[in-house]
């Protein structure tokens, strides 16, 4: 089943402007669980009639990794680039479903020549839901479940963002528990500074599971993200502890389409 | 006499306090420009709630409140280090007490009940690191000087507060003796209680003056200890928070010099056998020593007092793998003072051959680190660990190519298409069209 999304190049094509660009990141576009986060988002924002568009196949890496990983000639290649777009676009507002490509487009770019006003999905969807855009129904779908929040590093400390995946979850007909690290204190998945991208050096354990066994401690149902990369790190400690049946790692914008009945 | 050696013990002291404040700044003069002057509100601000106030201390409340009554202890103190000065010099004894009256025991009264506090403070301290084995204060790069430093700092606290209740307790059994009191919230009791047996007035003289000798030489020790130790964060808390990092703290710096070169590259006017600017070539990409990373950083590494909250947090650190920000902190800060001993005795231009990276710190620390932020949030004095670690990063990778293998893999495909795997530009939208 294919969904309704129309790119940059067709919007200008029939002289028409979105009011904000979906930057759907790599993982959004290619990781087969991160691209169900971004379907779930394009529902969402089609049933409420938002009107956006993506850049389709002009999109490209923000660098995010590239500059984490110490290769700042590649970081900027790739951001000048995407800002010649972006601005060749007139873009002024963008949304994202990851914490990294947010930091360093809200961030990193204003420097480079690239300023918009760039928002996380979630905070998106706080506001689709304050302006009565976007109506929960009731489902009972997350009925007398428990859901913890892991905070996304770039999400969290890095940009301060802590409320609004709270005030989603808290709409949910669900209890939200918190683990004992959270917020500021929040411990990172270990996916950060490009180490998703390799093995982690040696040592004793695992970020990933020291991280689940933190999720798993509040007995939760659900361990909802706001971030791919975070996504696919407490699936496999998920894993590790072989508790898929019980418990399940849903993004927020996941978890609002869901209740949403879309 | 005492007079003359009062005044020549104080000019030593602030003399010898000063050459070495000298070179401290000189050591953080050799890092790199950076602006850090604007915004002065938002700086102020900041200096006042997380140094002055100790915001950040108190995400962990019993620490916090020990802490707090050393470091109140320690700043009200200093007004009673007027009136030793002024009696130093002038060889009067108590010289604001007549005139001040009831705000004198007052004033007096609040710092004994603050010595008090810091006693027990300090006790606990102690007690901490050598019994509780705290993990973050029992780790291995606090083994042999740090520790040692550590338990000094206390010791001189426990010997300087002993020297003022002897001080206090002696002046108020001569005042006994003569049927008044000074009326000080502790030594009032304290002192008949310690020494009220000794009813011989030399005896207790001699011991007033032990003690206001005592309090006054370990007052000068401790201050020329400081800059040896890691105890100066004490006065670089100030200027380190007031020139923190104002911006979110996932923002990374651009690279100036990186931006020059990418525009030329992307640039079809570019001549590409122009001769470059005499500005636009940096020295190196990165940093290697301690001279390729900013003055602020260098500030940082001085402020840091090894408490380890950062290490305690930090992802990689808990799940055993080696780093730890302190240690990053640390070693900046030893080879920052190796090298500006160096350069001062064979001359600003020499170098010693040895660097920051490699004969500090390893590439195994470096490449352990997720960026996560933490060991930055955590950090009540707000250093920023994070910095250096990039920095060293970016010249592991951009000057010498030491990537690990599978970091290599993901920057050739975002260089070739676009993306951290090897998935084609051209299929960016498909996820619209699938299942």
């Amino acid at each position: 089943m294919s969904i309704q999304v129309r790119t940059m190049a067709d919007m200008m094509a029939s002289g028409e402007s979105p009011d904000i660009l979906f930057w759907v990141g790599c993982a959004g576009s290619f990781d087969d669980r991160a691209k169900k986060i971004t379907k779930a988002l394009v529902k969402i924002l089609n049933h409420c009639k938002v009107n956006f568009a993506v850049l389709g196949t002009e999109e490209s890496c923000t660098g995010d990794p590239a500059k984490r990983a110490g290769n700042e000639f590649t970081f900027q290649m790739q951001a000048l680039m995407n800002i010649e777009v972006l601005n060749g676009y007139e873009v002024k507002k963008i949304v994202t479903a990851c914490p990294h490509c947010f930091n360093t487009l809200k961030n990193e770019y204003p420097g480079l020549g690239g300023t918009y006003e760039v928002i996380h999905h979630t905070q998106l969807l706080q506001d689709l839901i304050n302006t009565g855009k976007l109506a929960l129904a009731d489902n009972g779908t997350f009925k007398g479940k428990k859901i913890t929040f892991h905070d996304p590093c770039y999400l969290g400390r890095a940009n301060d963002v802590y409320e609004a995946p709270r005030v989603l979850i808290e709409k949910l007909d669900a209890a939200l528990v918190e683990m004992k690290r959270c917020k500021t204190n929040g411990l990172c998945c270990g996916a950060g500074g490009a180490q998703m991208f390799k093995e982690a050096e040696k040592g004793n354990k695992e970020i990933n599971i020291e991280r689940t066994e933190d999720a798993l401690e509040t007995s939760a149902n659900i361990i909802a993200t706001g971030c791919p990369f975070c996504n696919t790190m407490m699936t496999d400690g998920i894993k590790h502890f072989e508790k898929e049946e019980d418990v399940k790692v849903m993004d927020i914008a996941e978890l609002i389409a869901n209740a949403a009945d879309l | 006499m005492h007079q003359l050696i009062f005044s020549v013990l104080t000019l030593v002291s602030f003399g010898f306090f000063a050459f070495n404040l000298r070179k401290i700044a000189q050591n953080i003069h050799m890092g790199l420009p950076l602006d850090r002057a604007d915004r002065k509100a938002d700086r102020w601000r900041t200096m006042l709630l997380v140094a002055l106030g100790q915001k950040k201390m108190f995400t962990r409340p019993i620490p916090a409140l020990l802490h707090l009554s050393l470091y109140a202890a320690f700043v009200i103190t200093q007004i009673e280090l007027v009136e030793i000065l002024v009696d130093g010099i002038s060889g009067s004894h108590r010289f604001f007490q007549d005139s001040l009256g009831g705000f004198y025991t007052f004033m007096i009264s609040f710092i004994e009940i603050l010595s008090v506090l810091a006693f027990i403070g300090t006790i606990a301290f102690l007690a901490r690191r050598n019994m509780l084995k705290l993990p973050r204060l029992s780790m291995n790069e606090l083994v042999g000087w740090p520790t040692l430093d550590a338990n000094l700092i206390l010791v001189f606290e426990l010997i300087l507060l002993s020297f003022i209740f002897t001080m206090n307790g002696a002046d108020e059994v001569l005042r006994q003796q003569v049927n008044q009191t000074n009326g000080f919230a502790i030594s009032s009791w304290f002192g008949p209680l310690l020494f009220g047996g000794i009813t011989d007035t030399h005896t207790l003289h001699v011991l007033e003056q032990l003690g206001w000798w005592g309090h006054i030489l370990m007052v000068y020790t401790f201050m020329n200890y400081l800059p040896y130790s890691k105890h100066l964060h004490i006065f670089m808390a100030f200027p380190n928070t007031f020139y923190s990092k104002l911006d979110p703290k996932g923002q990374f710096t651009n690279m100036q010099s990186v931006t020059n070169e990418v525009k030329l590259m992307l640039d079809p006017n570019a001549d590409p056998y122009a001769s470059p600017t005499a500005d636009a070539v940096p020295s190196r990409f990165g940093a290697k020593d301690v001279t390729d990373l900013t003055w602020k950083n260098l500030m940082d590494a001085y402020s840091c007092t090894e408490c380890g909250r950062c290490t305690s947090a930090c992802p990689a650190n808990s799940t055993g793998k080696l780093l730890s920000p302190r240690k990053i902190m640390m070693d900046t800060r030893d080879r920052m003072v190796e090298l500006g001993d160096y350069k001062r005795k064979n001359g600003a231009d020499t170098d010693d051959g040895k660097s920051l990276l490699g004969n500090y710190i390893t590439e195994e620390e470096l490449w352990a680190c997720t960026s996560c932020n933490a060991c930055v949030q955590e950090c009540p004095v707000n250093i920023d660990p994070l910095a250096i670690i990039m920095d060293l990063r970016r010249f592991l990778v951009m000057e010498e190519s030491k990537v690990p293998t599978e970091l290599t893999g993901m920057l050739t495909n975002i260089e070739n298409n676009g993306a951290p795997w090897q998935f084609a530009a051209t299929d960016r939208l498909n996820w619209a069209n699938e299942d």
